[in-house]
């Protein structure tokens, strides 16, 4: 029935992908990271032709705009040094007792910023790939932030570039706390809601169901697996329901970051 | 005339890929990102023949599963399912007639992603697939219906603009000839 030829190229084809998908880990995600870097010549030059015409953008605002904004960002940023100072001043606070109760001092991190330059082509995952590799220290595992809150973290990471797993994406858990003087409740993000149109919601799971929870409360990462660091936003609270037979409660969070206009991101370096 | 072909279906294979990473007002408009592989499938399977329709799959999948949470190598095998199936029946589908075009994209456009899928599955993978899943599949096999002919006019005039200029008409024809007698 089939041609020689066909036979050649069912067989070719067939190797080629048992092969792929029978790779180890490790070597599967540097030949993707290979592949992938075949695509950085054309987001190199999308980005940099989108570089450009914001420049040509930014020198079409007039001086009136400028100084006004100037003026606003001076009085932000004066409120802002002391804001800082009063924090210097309670992380100081905070370091002597935890010295004196014998508390191990908390490490600092750094940030570091990194421009987004593609995100996943299929429609069933969330990830995202920035311009920020091994070159720049990047590691599998590190959290990644925008301004509004958390974004994921590093899920494989080539020499110019990284993928980044968005919270939400089922591969993507995250230990989370309802941070609210009343509920300091526990849980994980497994995943988006699974009949939601909107895909800034997720799923809260594994909370006690006797917790006092409540729409609008915020949630935060609880530090607990090690991966994220306590306290980052997450999102908030918009409805729960009794979960397994009334043993835990589920609550669907809506994040705080809306990865379609996300441009820039943070990644946070130990 | 078909290495120019094939070089140049690569070449628009590379760039939807590409779009497809970086373009995100779709997905900002509609919460669905469109696949044009599967496109691309339908005219090289039916235009081009088996050599093209296999580096498709097998460079095409690579590449989309290279900047994709996929297994490497998951998108592959559709895609080569689908150009083998339309290859194999080229003779039966009517393939220059714009109807026909459109409506075997959106049969294409429909069946890769559920093999995709269902191949996701079988590797146990875990993809984030729910009820806004049937729109996202509804607005990819509607894309597939629209972008298929218009794939079959861009390769049209790509061909008609990298290939020699056709020598127009001869003005002879046999049944005009006059047949003069001597006077």
């Amino acid at each position: 029935m089939f041609k020689r030829p066909y036979l050649i190229a069912l067989t070719v084809v067939l190797l080629v992908v048992v092969v792929m998908l029978n790779l180890p880990e490790p070597a599967a995600a540097r030949v993707k990271l290979a592949l992938g870097g075949l695509f950085l010549p054309l987001f190199g030059l999308a980005s940099s032709s989108q570089t450009l015409s914001e420049t040509a953008g930014n020198a079409l605002v007039s001086r009136r705009v400028l100084l006004s904004q100037l003026e606003q960002l001076r009085r932000e940023n004066s409120q802002l040094r002391f804001q800082l100072a009063e924090d210097q001043e309670a992380i100081r606070e905070n370091d002597r007792l935890r010295q004196m109760l014998g508390f191990q001092k908390q490490s600092t991190r750094r940030l570091k910023p990194a421009h987004l330059v593609g995100r996943d082509p299929a429609n069933w995952w969330r990830t995202l790939q920035i311009d920020l590799g091994s070159r720049d220290g990047a590691k599998v595992d590190l959290p990644v932030l925008a301004n509004d809150g958390l974004v994921g973290r590093i899920s494989a990471v080539g020499y110019f570039h990284s993928q980044v797993l968005l919270v939400g994406d089922p591969n993507c858990r995250v230990a989370a706390l309802i941070q609210d003087k009343d509920s300091r409740e526990n849980g994980i993000i497994a995943g988006s809601t699974p009949n939601s149109l909107d895909y800034r919601l997720v799923s809260l799971s594994y909370l006690s169901g006797k917790g006092r929870i409540q729409p609008g409360q915020t949630v935060v990462t609880s530090g607990l697996g090690g991966v994220f660091p306590k306290g980052i936003r997450i999102g908030e609270v918009v409805d729960f329901r009794s979960a397994d037979y009334g043993l835990s409660t589920e609550a669907r969070v809506k994040l705080a970051v809306d990865f379609n206009r996300l441009e820039e991101v943070w990644v946070l370096f130990p | 005339m078909n290495r120019r072909r094939i070089i140049a279906l690569l070449v628009v294979a590379y760039l939807a890929v590409f779009l497809e990473s970086f373009y995100n007002g779709l997905r900002r408009l509609l919460g669905v990102q469109i696949d044009l592989l599967p496109v691309l499938m339908v005219y090289a399977s039916l235009k081009l023949g088996l050599t093209a329709f296999s580096l498709l799959a097998v460079l095409g999948g690579l590449g989309l599963d290279a900047l994709s949470a996929n297994p490497l190598g998951i998108s592959v095998l559709p895609l080569f399912a689908l150009g083998s199936l339309l290859y194999y029946n080229r003779e039966r589908i009517l393939g220059d007639e714009p109807f026909a075009q459109c409506v075997i994209g959106l049969i294409a456009c429909a069946a890769t992603p559920l093999l995709t899928l269902a191949l996701l599955f079988a590797v146990d993978a875990n993809p984030a697939v729910g009820w806004p899943f049937l729109w996202q599949w509804f607005a990819l096999t509607l894309s597939g219906g629209v972008c298929t002919p218009a794939c079959f006019r861009l390769f049209a005039w790509i061909d008609h603009t990298f290939s020699h200029p056709r020598l127009g008409d001869t003005s002879f024809r046999p049944d005009r000839e006059i047949d003069r007698g001597r006077f």
